[in-house]
């Protein structure tokens, strides 16, 4: 495949372009196309869930509680957690960057199965629906973890339909899951081996086995909340002879793989995005690939890390200490790797390197606190503080969002057709970057310190903290609505792209921007390893 | 890309897919993985199962006694007749005999309505015994019999059973309408991979009561 | 390729072994043999399991491994949920589980 001109790219057919009705994108099976479906909807339930966290920042401006009753502040971080992690971190990357490449990136006209491609979306819009209607109607205040016996007996609020709500969109994951790993083992292109496929796909591959092993799970442990809460009987209350840590033991085997989901794509796409500019192959590709699958098996064996206070045997917390010290060895190798394959590179600071570079910096910051609280007796003193919010932050936020702008920012020119306002981007992620800076690492301080999380009301001496946090936040806040703003913006006046503008190496490039409805006018027949920046067609 | 005379070669044949085998093992793959998150998702409830029962053993006995090994035993024996009705299915059609195979795929889906039947029989008679958990609750137990661990073993026992009678419902209607098309005659020696794939479904439904059967029915030697 | 054509003779065997097996773990089922009862029907129950996977669900005819590596990695995974999660039950001592 010759790179094509690109004046001719604005009239020729590609897959937005080949029918513009609502029915044709409503009934597509285009994997493309339900892509941008999903892209659309994640981001509107993230500006939900930030909505939900500016009211949260809102409130601890002050120490006392003054902006909102307790009860409504309850429900503030129950949504934001909700939203966030549900509806918005979990399928982010693999259902937009995800549906989009992965087909493309093996050689592929599409996924295995595009209906059930298409029938994600619509569980993930019907429970995505379902929990606005929740929202809307009064909220839930357990908690995103949903703990009995506040969340089985004593809340007041909409629990039975919030569950519904993620159960539905738990199927969303569970498809997505499964189609992405009989793609990968089934579609790829000839001479696309194992050991030459991207690291994205690894990423991905790896997240796809966490979603179809763990998702069940939270299922069934969300259900038994449910039917406890409606019958009234006592799988998890002591008083009926049930035990509320067995609902931590099934949630957190669920929740902690789950933060693997939010972190294995994000990690795959900074593979991709440093290796492009620095314009050499990844350092350790198969260490890299095989850290990824470590990451998904280490991850199952760590969840108790979450209950060291909950009552649970200190035997089986000394296990689970130790097992979530390993956890980490798989991300540092990537961290190492990454930074290797920088050196002596030939660095281009694009906009998606930076928010790669930013996720590298800010990852490893959250990934050695998470081995400050692995350990047991810090954990003690950490638990239930700011220090975790921090923690888990600069990991979700610093880590996985920037992970997904970085890539929203990569593979942009490829989803349609256009070039953003780089300046604009640069501004974008600086002001991120300083935002969130500003907004979470004062939360460390304020979790050693004491401040717990989960109160809308502190002491004074907390307070400077808090504004601190908050101010961050602001600024935080706009930098997530300048790419809201430029990247639409781009679709009618931004530059219109070429095939392959960074010159990078994935099979995803060598076909037009944006790319026709089956991906490749013939079925590429590879020959090449991953990042070989030789095997690259002349420029012209 | 395919040309018309390429796929009458291959019917059923989806244009994603470069030829019918990377179709049929997709397919076979996918409907594999599946099943492996409901392993998981049974899972959850066996793990909820295995902590009580080893807390409190003795009340799990005395639950069980109170099952209907008869019914129960009844029942296992029509998911095995039935999983055989649907491995045999896929030979018929495998080897052509399309209308054979529907027959008796609607026969094992019937055995799956027989076996709801028995199920519905023996939840009412956990009801007019007492044994449902909660305000109904009044089976008749010996003095100083735990009680409350007793109706945890009914509780698990109604929501393992109840899961267990969900999944059976799906693949009743999965093999009818899986039936119903080969009926009319939509599947051939060269492409009936649905009828494989939902048949992994419904064994899989039977493998799941292979293991029920065991931990609720037979926990005690005593019947009552 | 075509998928193996497995003989009508070796379902009808395969069910009257399962059928065999059911009536044998009925039956001692109700003779008391203290804890090896719950061995017993397990072990049972593990051997129609199998059955049903390798013939009924045509396993042993699989020309993929990674048909095995699922079965085998989600009853391993299985096994890890009930295993670490004990690990948790069988060492709380008696301020544990009520009644344990």
């Amino acid at each position: 495949m010759s790179s094509t001109v690109t004046t001719a790219a604005v009239e020729r057919t590609n897959y937005l372009n080949v029918d513009y009705s609502l029915k044709s994108w409503l009934l597509t099976t285009d994997h493309k196309r339900i892509a941008i479906l999903y892209m659309l909807s994640i981001t509107a339930m993230f500006f939900i869930g930030g909505a939900a966290a500016t009211l949260i920042r809102l409130e601890l401006l002050t120490p006392a509680g003054d902006l909102m009753s307790s009860d409504t502040y309850n429900k503030m971080f129950s949504i934001h957690g909700i939203v966030m992690v549900f509806f918005f971190l979990i399928p982010s990357i693999p259902a937009t960057l995800g549906n989009f490449l992965v087909p493309m990136m093996i050689g592929a006209k599409d996924l295995a199965f595009p209906k059930i491609n298409l029938a994600s979306w619509y569980m993930y819009i019907t429970g995505a629906g379902l929990m606005l209607y929740v929202i809307a109607t009064g909220g839930v205040d357990t908690g995103w973890t949903f703990y009995p016996p506040f969340s089985s007996t004593y809340s007041n609020t909409h629990v039975i339909a919030a569950i519904i709500a993620i159960f539905i969109a738990g199927f969303s994951s569970i498809f997505t899951g499964f189609n992405f790993i009989v793609t990968i083992h089934r579609m790829r292109a000839p001479g696309m081996t194992w050991s030459r496929l991207p690291l994205f796909i690894w990423g991905h591959y790896a997240t796809s086995v966490i979603m179809v092993l763990g998702t069940p799970v939270v299922a069934i442990a969300l259900s038994l909340i449910a039917l406890e809460r409606a019958f009234h009987l006592g799988i998890f209350d002591p008083r009926m002879g049930g035990d509320p840590v067995l609902f931590q033991h099934l949630f957190w085997f669920y929740s902690h793989p789950a933060v693997y989901i939010m972190i294995l794509p994000s990690m795959a796409v900074v593979s991709e995005v440093v290796s492009t500019f620095s314009r050499k192959r990844v350092f350790g590709y198969y260490a890299v690939a095989l850290a990824s699958v470590m990451i998904a098996v280490i991850g199952f064996l760590v969840w108790a890390h979450h209950m060291f206070v909950a009552g649970i045997s200190p035997y089986a917390a000394l296990v689970f200490s130790l097992l979530s010290y390993f956890v980490a060895v798989p991300s540092a190798i990537k961290v190492f790797n990454w930074t290797a394959t920088m050196f002596k590179g030939s660095i281009t600071l694009s906009t998606p390197m930076l928010y790669s570079m930013g996720f590298i910096g800010l990852f490893t910051m959250g990934g050695m606190t998470g081995l400050f609280v692995a350990s047991l007796g810090v954990d003690v003193h950490v638990h239930d503080t700011y220090f975790i919010i921090a923690h888990f932050h600069y990991i979700m936020v610093g880590g996985a969002v920037m992970g997904y702008l970085s890539g929203i920012h990569f593979w942009w020119p490829k989803m349609t057709g256009r070039m953003y306002p780089e300046v604009w981007g640069k501004i974008a992620a600086g002001t991120i970057f300083l935002g969130f800076n500003l907004t979470f690492f004062p939360q460390f301080v304020l979790g050693y310190l004491g401040m717990p999380r989960r109160y809308h009301a502190y002491p004074e001496e907390f307070q400077v903290l808090n504004v601190m946090s908050t101010a961050g936040a602001s600024i935080l806040a706009v930098g997530y609505v300048l790419p809201l703003i430029y990247l639409m913006w781009s679709l009618r006046y931004g530059k219109v792209a070429e095939d392959n503008p960074y010159r990078a190496t994935g099979l995803e490039w060598r076909t037009p921007s944006p790319p026709p409805t089956e991906n490749f006018a013939e079925t590429p027949i590879v020959t090449w390893d991953a990042y070989d920046y030789s095997s690259l067609p002349e420029e012209d | 890309m395919h040309d018309s005379a390429h796929v009458v070669e291959q019917p059923g044949l989806r244009h994603h897919f470069a030829d019918m085998e990377q179709q049929r093992a997709s397919a076979t793959l996918g409907m594999w993985v599946f099943l492996v998150t409901e392993i998981m998702f049974f899972g959850g409830l066996f793990l909820a199962y295995l902590v009580y029962r080893s807390a409190h053993f003795g009340a799990f006995a005395i639950g069980s006694e109170h099952m209907d090994f008869w019914l129960g035993t009844i029942n296992t024996v029509i998911l095995l007749c039935s999983s055989l009705l649907v491995a045999l299915s896929v030979h018929a059609v495998q080897v052509g005999k399309t209308k054979l195979c529907a027959v008796l795929l609607l026969i094992a889906a019937l055995c799956g309505v027989g076996f709801l039947g028995v199920k519905g029989v023996e939840y009412y008679g956990h009801y007019q015994e007492g044994a449902v958990p909660g305000p109904y609750w009044h089976l008749d137990l010996p003095q100083g019999t735990d009680v409350q661990n007793v109706q945890m073993f009914f509780y698990i026992y109604f929501v393992m059973t109840g899961l267990h009678a969900i999944h059976v419902t799906i693949g009743i209607g999965l093999l009818a309408v899986i039936a119903w098309f080969a009926w009319k005659g939509r599947y051939s020696p060269a492409y009936h991979n649905p009828v494989h794939v939902s048949g992994l479904y419904w064994h899989f439904v039977d493998v799941v009561w292979i293991f029920l059967y065991p931990l609720l029915y037979l926990i005690s030697a005593k019947k009552a | 390729m075509s998928e193996h054509i497995v003989p009508r003779k070796t379902y009808y065997i395969v069910w009257a072994l399962l059928m065999a097996l059911m009536i044998i773990t009925a039956a001692l089922s109700r003779v008391p043999l203290g804890e090896w009862n719950t061995v017993i029907a397990l072990a049972i129950a593990t051997v129609k399991a199998l059955l049903v996977l390798l013939f009924f669900m045509h396993l042993k005819y699989e020309n993929y491994r990674i048909t095995w590596v699922a079965v085998i990695g989600g009853f391993f995974w299985l096994f890890l949920l009930l295993g670490l999660t004990m690990t948790d039950y069988l060492t709380r001592g008696p301020s544990g589980l009520a009644g344990h």
